[in-house]
């Protein structure tokens, strides 16, 4: 078997030497579709955003083209590109900004020009220090060349980009929490209404917030036309998708796929991607989509990398990060040390985030320590239950934001296909699996 | 897009299968609640905007895809919504909310002040599982410590509501606390090194839902459960919100506020929540005092005997002697703010038909002209929030009415009213005004010409340059409906500045004026009649002369003294007797050295009053009263509000109610003034003072009426129309569907007693018209207005000569070193420190760095303060805090002037 790695539409830089710089971008057709979109009226840039079809990479994958659409007829409007990927298994937009910054830049401007931005934020996730050194150059390159600042390329239109570093909060990447933080306040998610940033954003004004990989589309999208573009992919899902495959396979790393083009079999197993699971074991679990989802197993290995047939089998594409178990990983410790991530990233702002997650992580943590009691599964699933109703995919909510019901996801998941195992470590009074190698580093974090 | 209905707007919602009309513009939790439907909350109040925080008002919101949960305190109303707040899904959700806040919760309630008044305790016995499923240990923290001067927190009972801290940025904008980490350890904190400093910290303990905030002087004071409460008035300011005092074994330990819609909506300032301590002070006069060792009244001896507890019929009987041996104009009634309006009434009643003066006045030369007070166009405390503009001629609001500083805020930041700002330094204000004008001290009324005039400004006026004056006279010309906050910017000007300002605003077509004063039921006072030349209901003297005689028999036909003027009569020896009704010149009125020479020179004193104090060492006899929550009585408010004052505890000793007082001088002096009981008094009221006819006490003591009737403005002794329902939420602690338990008539005086002659009054006298109350009109008619000419002097106390001169301005900080504050232990020590700031220029030019000591020399006296360099402070001023321990700027001030002048010179150290 052998999947087409697909036209590379945002990752065509990543082998380039020094492809972070103005130099190699302009060696490889860096800035045209800036300067084409400078030719179009602002109206059809987005209409052919609209007819592209860009769903949204940073996990909702709400369609790009719909939501600068959906802007407050007010002045200014302003233009935040969300750059702060925190979640563990994640790092696509890691790699986009480190190796084509400019791109982004560019993809930046070009949606500043079609909704007539007053001014840029691109919001990157602080720890990301070489990104955001990479970044900061392409700027001072882009302002010296004339793409970014005032009358750009000649044209008139003038806008500023400012690179925004976040201070570590894995909430930040939560839309409205970003906002928040850029305006220098704590980083608590929005309570909705107003359910957009569209209508009500950045200090108040009508503000579009994208994802760093779904800007990064919009110069191949003008350079090529929409119709190029939409030709990738089926249904809803258009385009290519960046997925960021790590765990227990050969060749983790980034690949940039055709949408509904592979299967996760494929991309697991096929030797250009994943090279299969690594020492040859068995397949015991994926996450298909970060760590919000819920996971998949061996049966789902056959479902295209297609929002909506991911989405059909009851987990989510997410931001394209799948995370590969093999048998030798325990379904309690894996489940547990992602309870424990939602833990300690709850904003603290709704109840039952913030109280459901540490319990759920010290009830976690003690039957991974073989002191559980065969009650603390019921009373797992129905703290879960008391986080988000149901317990289903997609979930409901009882939180303002959607990290709350993230959390039951790992956790069901867990106790729904490794029943027996949860009780095994209850039963032995311990974990039956080698044992963790990072819990002394752990005990310090 | 639907058309946004008006706020207000019906708007009709489907609850829990019943139709409800809901106004446009309110949240869910809200209309449930007028509907009679209780959705239990903890992080929200109705004061403050809806943060979503708890998640304990889950309920199901119908929408295109079905029910969903929703919060029912920030999903506003909206047409056609259907929302069910009982159903398996809303249990489920909200009990597991509830479980979540305790699985972190201690179990400590039986230590806990909160326990017996706890929502989350209530609802937890109410709907709460019986066990706990939570087998961790619970989270820790350190605990407790303070956050303040009188707040402390104990975080391991914090539930994370964001009350606290909304309180503290949104309401009083003073964000000294946050929310500091994250999810489960996310904690109340303080900036590291900062404490929590407010006017208003006590609020945060009072609407903490759990036993996290916990204030000093209450701690560990009572349980719930033991508490007996009366809804009052609180009497620390002239604001009058509306308090429920709470008492445990006969003494007072809890001031909560209560949500008048009107006043208060529920905060209070840290004054007004913690000064009951002084009630409980060791040095509460319980019985009179007098000189006994030697005679008295012998102005020119020399040491004199020390006061000595006496019996109330010696005192009197002294008291009354030299009442009886002197002649009207002769006496002096200095004070009475402090006394409830009953009080003011027999006192004011006292003086004119008994002892036959008009030397009457409840102000301290601290204050503005009683006829304009009484006579200028007036504006409620809503009317000015909601107003377009509001022009501040007036103290720092902040330090003296402090919850008005919260209502004019918020109508700054959440409503159309603009403030602008006319005064010699920055106040609490100035952040939120669109203008403040820096006005050279003594100036004030200049400024206020230029705004009120039609000619554009193009010369600096006051040293406020042209163009603000000008850009803010075109504000006030262009926006109709101005009201105007109208007070004393500084204590070191005279009265007269303030009230030619007023006058001269009062010539803008439609506005009206809410007075500034600061002192307690200074406003009763005025309006009862104690302030000279104005009888009771705000009637002239010379207009109300007629009908008083018909009523209380012949009254004085000269007006009188005002405080400044019987001081400077005193001081010259022409004052036989003064009383200090609540009043102590020496430390209040702005000129002391004046105020220590009159009572000097007054040849018998005598003091009613609840502390000694540095007026009462000059008293030859010292009359213990009964002070708020010792005794029944009514409040009139800077808006003319009228409202109950509540009695929960007994008077220390034989401390007794001032009417009681009066009514006993009277008696002995052979006169029956006809008060036998609070309702014979108000009964007489209602005849006496047309403006108070239709003011009812049952009225005012019911539930109903608790918020008071504005007199005064149109639609006198109105009913108020509704009463909101109070959130117990909102007012847990309180027990809010309280009548006043004693029923009006229960306390019959004493002093009922048949004796002396009557009034004057002879059957068949024709009764003379009502008079007219004073108006506009007769203040034009005046001219300048109000000050007796003899306190008044025109420019400047200049300074000895010497440059470089300031001009003084000071002001009170609402801690100072007042009787109250010094007697109340928890906040005793909060005043600022005496320092004198100067902008960094003039310490420049004195080459003074901050810290170092300065002499303050004026032509009255001096001081030495160490300097500060504030920016806010305009050149050529020097701003003091007026009445703080340890130094008396009053020394400094000649209140009759201007301004006051002072040379600064800088002390070398050591020196």
């Amino acid at each position: 078997m052998s999947a087409q790695i697909g036209p590379q539409v945002i990752t065509s830089r990543f082998g380039l030497s020094e492809s972070w710089t103005l130099r190699a971008y302009l060696g490889s057709g860096g800035y045209e579709g800036l300067r084409k979109a400078l030719t179009m009226a602002p109206e059809d840039v987005h209409k052919a955003t609209l007819d592209s079809s860009i769903l949204g990479r940073g996990g909702a994958g709400f369609d790009a083209g719909r939501k600068w659409g959906m802007l407050r007829k007010a002045e200014p409007v302003y233009l935040v590109v969300n750059g702060d990927e925190s979640e563990p298994a994640t790092f696509k937009d890691h790699a986009l900004i480190e190796a084509d910054p400019h791109q982004l830049i560019e993809g930046a401007l070009i949606c500043a020009y079609a909704i007539r931005a007053a001014r840029v934020f691109i919001y990157v996730r602080g720890e990301m220090a070489l990104g955001l050194e990479r970044l900061q150059s392409a700027l001072n390159e882009a302002y010296e060349y004339g793409a970014v600042g005032a009358n750009i390329f000649g044209s008139g239109f003038s806008v500023d980009v400012v690179a925004h570093p976040g201070a570590g909060a894995y909430i930040c990447g939560e839309e409205t929490a970003l906002l928040e933080s850029l305006e220098g306040k704590r980083g608590y998610p929005r309570i909705k209404p107003p359910y957009y940033p569209a209508a009500i954003g950045l200090y108040g004004a009508p503000t579009v917030v994208n994802n760093v990989e779904t800007l990064s589309n919009l110069p191949f999208v003008v350079r090529n036309g929409s119709e190029a573009f939409h030709a990738l992919g089926e249904g809803a899902s258009r385009g290519t998708k960046m997925m960021a495959l790590s765990g227990h396979v050969r060749r983790p790393g980034n690949y940039e796929l055709t949408f509904a083009d592979v299967t996760f079999r494929e991309l697991i197993y096929d030797p250009a991607l994943g090279g299969g699971v690594r020492e040859d074991r068995a397949l015991k679990a994926f996450i298909p989509g970060g760590v919000s989802a819920p996971w998949f197993g061996p049966q789902h290995l056959d479902i295209p990398l297609a929002n909506e047939k991911i989405a059909e089998a009851g987990s989510m594409a997410g931001s394209g990060a799948v995370t590969v178990m093999d048998e030798t990983a325990c379904a309690v410790r894996a489940a547990w040390r992602i309870s424990r991530f939602f833990h300690r990233e709850s904003c603290g702002q709704c109840t039952p985030c913030r109280e459901g997650s540490g319990w759920v992580d010290k009830v976690m943590r003690r039957i991974e320590d073989g002191n559980g009691r065969e009650a603390d599964l019921d009373l797992l699933m129905d703290i879960c239950d008391n986080i988000s109703p149901g317990v289903r995919w997609p979930p409901a909510q009882t939180t303002i934001c959607v990290l709350g019901p993230s959390i039951p996801s790992s956790v069901a998941s867990g106790i729904r296909m490794f029943k027996d195992e949860f009780l095994e470590h209850i039963r032995l009074g311990g974990c039956p699996f080698p044992p963790d190698r990072l819990r002394a580093s752990l005990a310090h974090a | 897009m639907p058309e946004t209905p008006e706020r207000g707007a019906a708007v009709n919602i489907t609850l829990d299968g019943r139709p409800v009309v809901a106004r446009a513009g309110e949240m869910l939790i809200a209309a449930a609640e007028r509907a009679g439907t209780y959705i239990p909350r903890f992080c929200y109040h109705p004061r403050m905007k809806p943060v979503g925080m708890c998640r304990m008002c889950l309920v199901e919101l119908k929408g295109p895809r079905g029910f969903s949960l929703q919060p029912a305190c920030y999903v506003p109303v909206a047409e056609g919504m259907e929302a069910v707040t009982e159903s398996p899904a809303v249990k489920k959700a909200q009990d597991g909310v509830l479980e979540f806040l305790l699985i972190n919760h201690p179990l400590d309630c039986p230590v806990c002040d909160k326990g017996g008044e706890c929502p989350l305790q209530d609802q937890t016995l109410a709907y709460g599982p019986g066990e706990t499923r939570f087998v961790e240990e619970k989270r820790h923290w350190d605990k407790p410590v303070p956050v303040s001067s009188l707040v402390l927190i104990d975080r391991e009972r914090c539930i994370q509501c964001a009350r606290c801290t909304r309180f503290a940025e949104e309401v009083a904008g003073e964000p000294g606390i946050d929310l500091a980490g994250r999810s489960d350890a996310t904690e109340v904190a303080n900036y590291p090194g900062q404490p929590y400093d407010s006017n208003f910290s006590g609020n945060v303990v009072q609407i903490c839902p759990v036993g996290a905030l916990l204030a000093k002087p209450y701690r560990f004071r009572a349980r719930p459960w033991d508490l007996q409460q009366v809804e009052t008035t609180c009497t620390m300011c002239a604001l009058g919100c509306r308090v429920a005092a709470q008492s445990s074994a006969d003494e007072v330990v809890r001031f909560l506020g209560v949500d008048s819609d009107p006043v208060n909506w529920g905060w209070l300032c840290d004054k007004g929540r913690f000064l009951f301590e002084a009630l409980n002070s060791p040095r509460r006069l319980s019985y009179p005092l007098a000189r006994r060792a030697e005679p008295v009244g012998n102005g020119s001896s020399g040491a004199r005997a020390p006061l000595a507890e006496v019996s109330w019929s010696d005192a009197l009987s002294e008291v009354v002697t030299h009442l009886a041996e002197a002649r009207g104009d002769r006496i002096g009634v200095i004070g009475g703010a402090r006394l409830p309006n009953e009080d003011a009434y027999v006192w004011s009643k006292l003086a004119r038909s008994v002892l036959a003066t008009d030397n009457v006045d409840a102000q301290l030369g601290d204050g503005l002209p009683a006829d304009l007070v009484a006579g200028l166009p007036r504006a409620t405390i809503d009317e000015a929030c909601s107003a377009p503009l509001v022009l501040l001629v007036a103290p720092d609001i902040k330090e003296e009415l402090p919850v008005l500083y919260l209502r004019l805020r918020h109508a700054a930041r959440e409503g159309g009213t603009k403030l602008l700002e006319v005064s010699p330094a920055a106040t609490g204000l100035t952040g939120l005004c669109a203008a403040s004008l820096r006005y050279r001290p003594g100036e004030l009324a200049a400024v206020a010409r230029a705004l009120s005039g039609r000619e554009k400004v193009t010369a600096d006026v006051a040293g406020v340059p042209a163009a603000e004056v000008e850009a803010a006279r075109a504000l006030v010309a262009s926006t109709p409906g101005l009201v105007v906050v109208l007070g004393r910017p500084s204590l070191s000007e005279s009265a007269s500045g303030a009230a030619q300002a007023g006058l001269a605003l009062a010539e803008l077509p439609g506005v009206s004026f809410l007075p500034a004063l600061r002192r307690a039921n200074v406003h009763g006072a005025i309006d009862f009649g104690l302030a000279p030349g104005l009888l009771p209901g705000r009637v002239g003297l010379a207009e109300g002369s007629e009908w008083f005689e018909h009523h209380w028999g012949p009254v004085p036909a000269q007006p009188g003294l005002s405080t400044l003027g019987m001081l400077d009569r005193a001081a010259a020896g022409r004052m036989d007797v003064l009383v200090l009704l609540g009043a102590d010149p020496v430390s209040d009125c702005p000129d002391r050295a004046l105020a220590k020479q009159a009572l000097e020179k007054a040849r018998f004193v005598v003091a009613v009053d609840a502390f000694e104090n540095a007026s009462t060492a000059y008293a030859d006899v010292v009359l213990p009263a009964a002070i708020y929550t010792e005794r029944r009585g009514s409040f009139t408010n800077i808006e003319g509000r009228v409202s109950w004052l509540g009695q929960k505890v007994t008077a220390p000793g034989t401390a007794r109610p001032d009417w009681m007082i009066a009514a006993e001088i009277a008696t002995r002096l052979g006169r029956d003034i006809g008060a036998s009981s609070l309702d014979s008094v108000w009964a007489e009221i209602r005849r006496v003072s047309p403006l108070h006819a239709s003011v009812e006490p049952d009225l005012l003591m019911s539930y109903r009426g608790r918020d008071g009737v504005v007199v005064g403005t149109d639609g006198t002794g109105a009913v108020p129309a509704e009463v909101s329902p109070l959130d117990p939420m909102a007012a847990h602690g309180i027990s809010s569907a309280e009548l006043h338990p004693a029923p009006p008539g229960e306390l019959r005086s004493q002093l009922h007693r048949a004796l002396g002659a009557g009034p004057v009054l002879t059957e068949g006298t024709p009764v003379p018209p009502p008079p007219r109350r004073i108006g506009l009109g007769d203040l034009e008619a005046a001219g300048t207005s109000g000050l007796p000419a003899p306190a008044h002097r025109a420019g400047a106390s200049a300074s000895p000569g010497g440059v470089p001169a300031l001009r003084l301005v000071a002001r009170r900080p609402m801690w100072d070193g007042g009787t109250l504050v010094q007697e109340s232990p928890s906040v005793r020590e909060l005043h600022p420190p005496f320092t004198v700031a100067l902008h960094p220029d003039d310490l420049a030019r004195l080459g003074a760095a901050g810290g170092a000591a300065l002499r303050l020399v004026s032509r009255r006296g001096s001081l030495v303060a160490p300097v500060v360099g504030d920016k806010s402070v305009s050149p050529g001023t020097a701003l003091v805090p007026f009445n703080v321990p340890g130094a008396a700027v009053a020394e400094l001030v000649d209140a009759a002037s201007d301004w006051t002048e002072v040379t600064v010179e800088r002390l070398e150290a050591g020196s």
